[in-house]
């Protein structure tokens, strides 16, 4: 065990994490009545000869297990970080298990979102790979009486080059098990050249069941006597029940009915309250909430009105602002300017709605908390169940289950804390459904967001100043009553790190009260910046009598790190050093996409082509598209997408997140909106909260920039400039500007 | 009590014959593969045959399939090798996987009418399946796909 120790600290302080909560797992439940795909954490069991690693074992029979710590929802990380590590290995792909891990500290971050899995997690997998391959060297040529120089791995062995002579890692892991972990920085990575599964189309490990319908998702846990679920919430955040008549509920055969304690304080991860119907089945379950006679207490925010609220918020943004960051001087120059340009951009509330919707399973039974369910953080689920129940974090133990996608909803661990109060009060496993009209009415919701852009221009059509004014309700919010502007974390989502050469620049935020929760959604403030950003851009080329390509050349400028001074700059999480915000990979993306697209040919009437750029998570994203318009009605016909997010795992999925990014722009640029009227939200289902449907689909061309830089992020970063490339390239087609969103507001869709 | 087929085996049940077909699927027969998504039929992610048709789970009656045949994700092919399911596996079309049983489903159904159909008659016939992750590009070619080697 000491051995493992050393390993694991040596990791942790790899991922930037300390050592100081150390437990090493003991759960070893053997489960056989929850499906099979929900294996879970390698108990220490005999069976796994060598664990150098939290990440990796090897059985005696040569089986190699990996565990992936990080949620599976639809990106491909769960095969991505299996075959970085197993590459390095040099292990036999058909050899490997990967066994879902439950959550624990142990592991490191486990929060599945920010784009984070493959950039934060690449070296520790590469590392855990290499380390482990270069024990099972030495034991091998221990035991041949050779040195370890004279030996390679290859294929699941350790060969003696010389004799020829070779051992499998099974036979060779309880003597690698017997050795002292070397110290990393004495291991050599393989170099680009010899990697055999980094860098190819890898198919995802969970294919086969994904297509037959073994795949198992959070609702597909299944528990002996476990009882359903659904809750009536308060429709109003920070509503309670006032009166309550559940008597025709609870005459249904098997029906209990709970009042949910209402919670306390700042939302954060807390359930909403309301009443609970427990059943035999869903069935029963949806038949007594709707036999519920509730009447609602809707606390300060029943008077939430989106509509009116957008007022609010474009007030604001045409006031003078807190400014974030500021160069040169913006007054000066705009009275100077030979044009001025202003423009103002809404973009309401957008609900994540992944296609399963929030659920969750707990059992409370003997002072421990087990719960399985679709999270994206099954760390917070750990520490929010906890809370819930007046535990101690180490009596809760989440099992994660596949995620029928997540974008940020299943971050918010509220459901899986509903789940295990539950389960407590009936004494018995309890699933909590939710429904698709909970999801809409009930979430984290993206925010409402206005923006109010001043520009000056030059008599030669140059941008000498530029006023970015962004305000909207911050997530911030949601964690604290005291909140009540942007945070810099926000701010640095596409506004505060625009990466443009322009000497008057003025990025200011201003204040917004929240009346729901706010969460982050799939590339968060970056959609709306970005369709403010690249709108206006194209709006400026028009003024000035410009191509809009050349000026988006022009504003990049050359190649460079932006500098910015004494502006602290939240990038994702990681210095400007490491990741400076690098205009000449802007600059490639941009021209690339441009020349995919064929950008300056000649449209057809009524056809236009739009182009946006736009940097995220650490990566660079160019998007153009062509679209139609036929008596008023927008058709995107092709969707151009290029990504440079430097050393990249799995191209497929690469192309995969692209193709998906599309989909999800054009599903919140045609049509998200999420609306609040008396506090409550009036969307209830796909019906009036509509997305994008495969007859809807451009024809989607993606190109990946090759790159030796380091890994970023791919799940988020294909999404923002989505939107502005269609408006723009309406603004092409038909001379109508665009600056509220969805499309389908104003009809175009 | 209710009888029918499902996947070739006779199956009865005794539940509320207003339930709807998914749930009794999911919560009684213990098959999971058929997904919720709205349970309003926007969303296909619970589609299934009802002798040999696509019909939406959600939003059919258990009693509407006393005596008939069911088919679900689980029972499309024996060993998973459907022309759809071999199609959708070499265009590497599922992302989440959530709505897939969906998709797939309609789109077998989609070729046992229609064993060459256009790109129109895709859009027309898979309009009813959403997928959150955007995996429709890949929807189409699969289905071109599985349409020429079913031949």
């Amino acid at each position: 065990m000491a051995l493992e120790k050393i390993s694991r600290r040596e990791l942790m302080r790899r991922v930037g994490w300390t050592a100081g909560g150390l437990t090493l797992g003991a759960w070893a439940g053997n489960l056989p009545w929850t499906p099979a795909a929900l294996a879970q954490d390698v108990p220490a069991d005999a069976s796994q000869a060598f664990d150098p690693s939290v990440y990796l074992s090897i059985a005696e029979d040569g089986t190699v297990t990996v565990i992936c710590h990080r949620s599976e929802m639809g990106q491909g990380s769960k095969t991505g970080l299996a075959a970085v590590l197993v590459d390095e290995l040099e292990a036999d792909w058909d050899r490997v298990e990967i066994r879902q891990a439950i959550g624990d500290e142990k592991y490191g971050s486990q929060n599945t979102d920010g784009s984070t899995s493959i950039r934060n997690f690449y070296q520790p997998f590469r590392e855990a790979g290499a380390v482990a391959r270069q024990m099972l060297i030495t034991a091998a040529a221990a035991q041949w009486g050779v040195s370890p120089q004279s030996c390679r791995a290859e294929a699941h062995q350790v060969v003696h080059r010389a004799s020829g002579r070779r051992l499998g890692y099974g036979d060779l892991a309880r003597a690698a098990a017997a050795l002292e972990i070397p110290e990393v920085e004495t291991i050599t990575l393989k170099p680009a050249f010899e990697q055999r599964l980094v860098g190819q189309p890898l198919p995802i490990v969970d294919l086969d069941d994904m297509v037959t319908g073994r795949a198992s998702f959070g609702l597909d846990v299944r528990l002996p006597g476990m009882k359903v679920a659904l809750i009536a919430r308060p429709p109003v955040v920070g509503g309670r029940v006032a009166t309550l008549d559940s008597s025709a509920a609870e005459a249904m055969a098997g029906v209990q009915v709970y009042t949910l304690p209402v919670p306390e304080g700042a939302p954060g991860f807390q359930p909403l309250g309301g009443v609970a119907v427990v059943a035999p089945d869903t069935w029963t379950a949806m038949r007594a909430r709707r036999a519920l006679v509730i009447t609602w207490d809707d606390g300060p925010h029943g008077g939430y009105d989106t509509e009116a609220y957008r007022q609010t918020l474009e007030v604001t943004a045409r006031q003078p602002g807190e400014p974030v960051r500021v160069v040169g001087n913006v007054d000066h120059a705009l009275e100077g300017a030979d044009q001025r340009h202003e423009a103002d951009y809404y973009a309401p509330h957008l609900a994540q709605a992944p296609m399963e919707p929030p659920c969750a399973t707990a059992h409370v039974h003997d002072g421990i908390c087990e719960a399985w369910a679709p999270t994206q953080n099954p760390q917070a689920a750990q520490s929010q169940v906890a809370a819930t129940l007046g535990f101690e974090v180490a009596q809760v133990t989440i099992h994660v289950t596949l995620l029928g996608g997540g974008f940020g909803r299943k971050s918010k661990p509220d459901f899986i804390a509903e789940a295990a109060w539950l389960s407590q009060e009936v004494g018995a496993p309890v699933q909590v459904v939710w429904t698709r009209g909970d999801d809409l009415r009930h979430g984290y919701l993206h925010a409402n967001s206005a923006q109010h852009l001043e520009a000056g221009l030059s008599a030669d059509g140059k941008v000498v100043a530029w006023r970015h004014r962004t305000v909207f309700p911050s997530i911030s919010t949601t964690f604290s009553a005291d909140a009540k502007a942007p945070s810099n974390g926000e701010m640095g989502l596409g506004l505060a790190d625009l990466p443009f050469d322009i000497p008057n620049l003025a990025i200011e935020r201003g204040e917004a009260r929240a009346h729901v929760r706010i969460g982050w959604l799939r590339s968060v403030c970056n959609i709306y910046h970005a369709f403010a950003i690249g709108s206006f851009i194209d709006e400026l080329a028009d003024r000035a009598g410009r191509d809009p390509l050349s000026l988006w050349q022009e504003l990049i400028g050359p190649a460079r790190e932006v500098d910015f001074g004494e502006v602290e700059i939240s990038n994702y999480g990681q210095p400007l050093t490491v990741h400076p915000v690098d205009t000449g990979r802007l600059r490639r993306v941009l021209d690339a996409t441009a020349e995919d697209a064929g950008w300056g040919r000649d449209m057809a009437t009524g056809s236009g082509l739009g182009i946006s750029v736009h940097r995220s998570f650490l990566s660079y994203v160019a998007v153009a598209a062509a679209v139609t318009v036929t008596a008023g009605k927008l058709r995107v016909d092709d969707v151009w997408i290029t990504i440079d997010c430097g050393t990249y795992v799995n191209p497929d999925r690469v192309r995969a997140q692209m193709e998906g990014s599309v989909i999800y722009g054009l599903s919140l640029a045609f049509y998200g909106a999420i609306e609040a009227k008396d506090g409550a939200i009036v969307q209830q289902n796909f019906g009036d909260y509509r997305v994008l449907r495969l007859h809807e689909t451009p024809r989607i061309h993606v190109r990946l920039m090759p790159s030796q830089g380091l890994p970023a992020g791919v799940g988020e970063p294909g999404v923002p400039p989505v939107t502005p490339a269609v408006t723009n390239a309406l603004f092409a087609a038909t001379g109508e500007r665009v600056r509220e969103l969805p499309l389908s507001k104003a009809g175009w869709v | 009590m209710i009888a029918f087929h499902v996947n070739g085996e006779a199956v009865r049940v005794d539940v509320d014959p207003e339930m709807p077909l998914l749930w009794c699927l999911r919560d009684h027969l213990q098959l999971t593969g058929t997904k919720y998504g709205c349970g309003e039929a926007y969303c296909g992610a619970c589609v299934i045959h009802l002798d040999g048709e696509a019909v939406r789970a959600c939003v059919t009656p258990v009693a509407k399939a006393s005596g008939r045949q069911v088919t679900t994700i689980e029972g499309l092919s024996e060993h998973g090798d459907h022309p759809v399911q071999r199609a959708w596996r070499e265009e590497n079309v599922p992302q989440c996987g959530y709505c897939q049983s969906g998709q797939i489903m309609s789109a077998a159904a989609l070729l046992a009418e229609v064993p060459a159909p256009t790109d129109d008659q895709i859009d027309q016939s898979m309009a009813g399946n959403v997928c959150r992750c955007g995996t429709y590009d890949r929807i189409r070619k699969a289905i071109h796909r599985a349409s020429q080697e079913q031949g």
